[in-house]
């Protein structure tokens, strides 16, 4: 039972249950032991990255982080069913997400770090950077699958956002345009209980957040944010709709915030910790690894193994990112506007002069 | 080459641009088969058809936010929204996202979207739906503010606003979309951005304007010129990025200075200028800058409107009082 669950409707997809025992058969593409030990690497990696973050943010050697500790499914699971031709409009608790669309840890790192050129991605140069004023990345997303709509192009948006976006009014302004127009986009929200201090039942009417597709008129599907198989699964689905035309999906998956909402928060002030507790029985690891185990030979070598790749990737990651010294100072002139206008070049000449004494 | 209102010259460039770019789509609300509450947009979905020119929901939040998305896409979004006292909502997505998606992905996604409102009183218009807030978004670094005044410059800056690789809040002056009428050349030339136009030379006084008030700033200069008083008339036609190469260089031969804005006075664009003046050119000003503009009240109902919307004898007055400092 989950404390957040209100209205006590916990129907969902789940293929594991919290200890990794299959509750539902797999789909045949996802009875797959490559597949799955792809996402448990990700998931691991993800997991082995966030805490290497807040240790440098502790440390004073990065910014403000928001962790995805525990959330880790939901964006190896989107992230994995998404095509490359697909585009991704992050929240800013994606870094999972953004991994497996091939944002790189460095990338990750800088952005983090207070560096824009974080957000000039090499891998998926047409996905949207993260959005940080809460819920803005709804109506963009709409814009995007617009253009994808009117150029008869088979790709799907997907945006994401936290159960607390989910009150915004640019998150109904899209669910209604989506509908309407039966746009090929796939909202999913991370239903991880809080919205910084603010409990979901504080927060929202609805019996669920997938009730609130009603208003767009499409469908909205409940899935275990955990269980990376089934928001694989589930998300899949939403893009094969969006993408043979049938309209948009609201997925939202069910989850829990292990951590702090950021490195600048502390949960203890309004949360008790008996709850967080709990949730740890849920943990989205914990429970693909024993399946692995008891499914898929997985043994304690693979683990160790697994662990040691994970770091000494996130060790090269930080290594490279500490090596690349601070844009120049005139750098945030130049790519305010294509070309600089004569208005600003007296500014960005000014700031040269400093410089120089 | 015909002789046409502002309204149709919007038009105009909108049609050149929708048949020049096929990356141009037009949207907003009621745009579509009614051609926009003042006939903007007349004609154009029948022309080009509904998947280039269409209505979108009431929601004017969605139409800036999807505007953002479609231009990070290559699109040339040029969005509509109906009113100026509408626009407000659509900040979050000029600000956070449309001027600043460039920087903050190192020039890796852009924004060429154009945002276009009518704004401004005068036309006995309905609560919310007279004011000039333009200084709001002159303020936004990375946007671009250009306000047309003749159907000529609507033509041609509208069209150079679609053109322009970054965003643009272009304002329409309502209060004469009707009221002048000009020779247009439909010819696809787009006017430069960032640039302060001289619409009438003097050497007595620099009097600079923008939108419905230029109308009011010749009017005042035409009536001083009968009585051999000369006033230099610049149309600011962009406000952000501002031209103050050609202010500094009207100011240092008039050595005088009036600036006509509807919008209210404190924090208004006028202020700005007034600034660039302070400290760019105080050793050739002969006397204190005047600001002839609104008050710091809310706009009124119309019924007092044209008591709050600069007139000809104030800005005459204002260049009088000027002139007294020899």
């Amino acid at each position: 039972m989950d404390d957040h669950d209100v209205g006590g409707d916990s129907a969902r997809l789940r293929y594991l249950d919290h200890e990794g025992a299959i509750v539902k058969p797999l789909p045949g593409a996802l009875a797959n032991r490559d597949l799955l030990i792809r996402l448990y690497r990700a998931m691991t990696l993800t997991r082995t990255f966030d805490a290497k973050i807040i240790a440098l943010q502790r440390t004073g050697q990065i910014g403000t982080y928001a962790s995805t500790l525990g959330q880790e499914a939901i964006g190896v699971g989107l992230g994995s069913a998404m095509r490359r031709e697909d585009l991704l409009l992050p929240a800013y608790r994606d870094t999972a997400a953004q991994l497996l669309r091939g944002v790189t840890l460095c990338e990750q790192l800088l952005y983090w770090g207070g560096d824009e050129r974080g957000s000039d991605f090499a891998g998926p140069r047409e996905d949207f950077p993260i959005c940080v004023p809460v819920g803005s990345q709804y109506c963009h997303a709409v814009g995007v699958a617009t253009a994808f709509q009117l150029r008869h192009q088979p790709r799907v948006a997907v945006v994401t956002g936290g159960d607390g976006s989910t009150s915004k009014g640019d998150f109904y302004e899209a669910l209604n345009l989506a509908g309407a127009w039966r746009l090929p986009v796939v909202f999913v929200i991370n239903n991880n209980g809080w919205a910084i201090s603010v409990p979901l039942e504080r927060q929202s009417g609805t019996t669920t957040l997938a009730d609130k597709a009603k208003a767009g008129g499409f469908p909205g599907v409940r899935v275990d944010g955990n269980d990376v198989i089934a928001v694989h699964a589930v998300v899949g689905e939403a893009l094969d709709r969006a993408r043979a035309g049938d309209g948009p999906t609201l997925v939202e998956a069910l989850s829990y915030r292990l951590g702090d909402h950021t490195t600048a928060d502390d949960a203890g002030r309004y949360r008790d910790p008996d709850e967080v507790s709990r949730h740890w029985a849920e943990d989205p690891l914990v429970r693909l690894r024993n399946y692995l185990v008891t499914g898929h030979g997985w043994r304690k070598d693979d683990e160790e193994s697994l662990l040691e790749e994970c770091s000494a990737t996130i060790e090269a990651a930080v290594a490279e990112y500490q090596a690349i010294p601070p844009a120049a100072p005139e750098a945030m002139f130049e790519h305010l506007y294509e070309t600089l206008p004569l208005a600003l070049v007296a500014q960005r000449d000014d700031l040269a002069r400093r410089l120089r004494r | 080459m015909s002789e046409m209102t502002l309204v149709e010259a919007v038009n105009l460039a909108l049609a050149r641009a929708l048949a020049d770019d096929p990356e141009v789509v037009i949207f907003g609300e009621d745009v579509g088969v009614n051609g926009g509450v003042f006939r903007a947009t007349d004609g154009l979905q029948a022309r080009f058809g509904a998947e280039r020119v269409f209505d979108t929901p009431l929601a004017e939040t969605l139409i800036a936010g999807m505007a953002v998305g479609m231009a990070a896409q290559g699109l040339r979004p040029v969005a509509e929204i109906q009113f100026m006292g509408f626009i407000y909502s659509t900040i979050d997505h000029l600000l956070n996202h449309a001027a600043r998606l460039r920087n903050r992905t190192r020039g890796r996604l852009s924004c060429p979207l154009v945002l276009r409102a009518p704004y401004g009183g005068g036309i006995h218009a309905p609560e919310h739906h007279s004011e000039s807030t333009e200084a709001l978004f002159a303020h936004i670094p990375g946007l671009r503010v250009v306000i047309p005044s003749s159907p000529a410059r609507a033509y041609g800056l509208l069209l150079a606003a679609i053109r322009d690789p970054d965003p643009v809040v272009f304002l329409e002056p309502k209060r004469i979309y009707r009221a002048v009428r000009e020779e247009v050349d439909d010819d696809g030339t787009a006017l430069p951005l960032d640039h302060v136009f001289t619409v009438r030379d003097g050497s007595d006084v620099t009097l600079l304007g923008w939108g419905a008030m230029l109308q009011v700033a010749l009017t005042a200069a035409n009536q001083l010129a009968e009585e051999g008083i000369e006033a230099e008339v610049l149309d600011v036609a962009t406000l952000k990025p501002f031209d103050t190469a050609t202010l500094l260089e009207s100011v240092a031969r008039t050595g005088r200075c009036v600036i006509v804005h509807e919008a209210a006075q404190t924090g208004g664009f006028g202020a700005e200028i007034a600034a660039l003046l302070a400290e760019h050119g105080l050793l050739t000003l002969l006397a204190p800058v005047r600001r002839v503009t609104g008050y710091d009240t809310v706009m009124p109902l119309y019924r007092l409107e044209d008591h709050y919307l600069p007139s000809t004898a104030a800005v005459v007055a204002a260049i009088r009082e000027t002139l007294e400092y020899a």
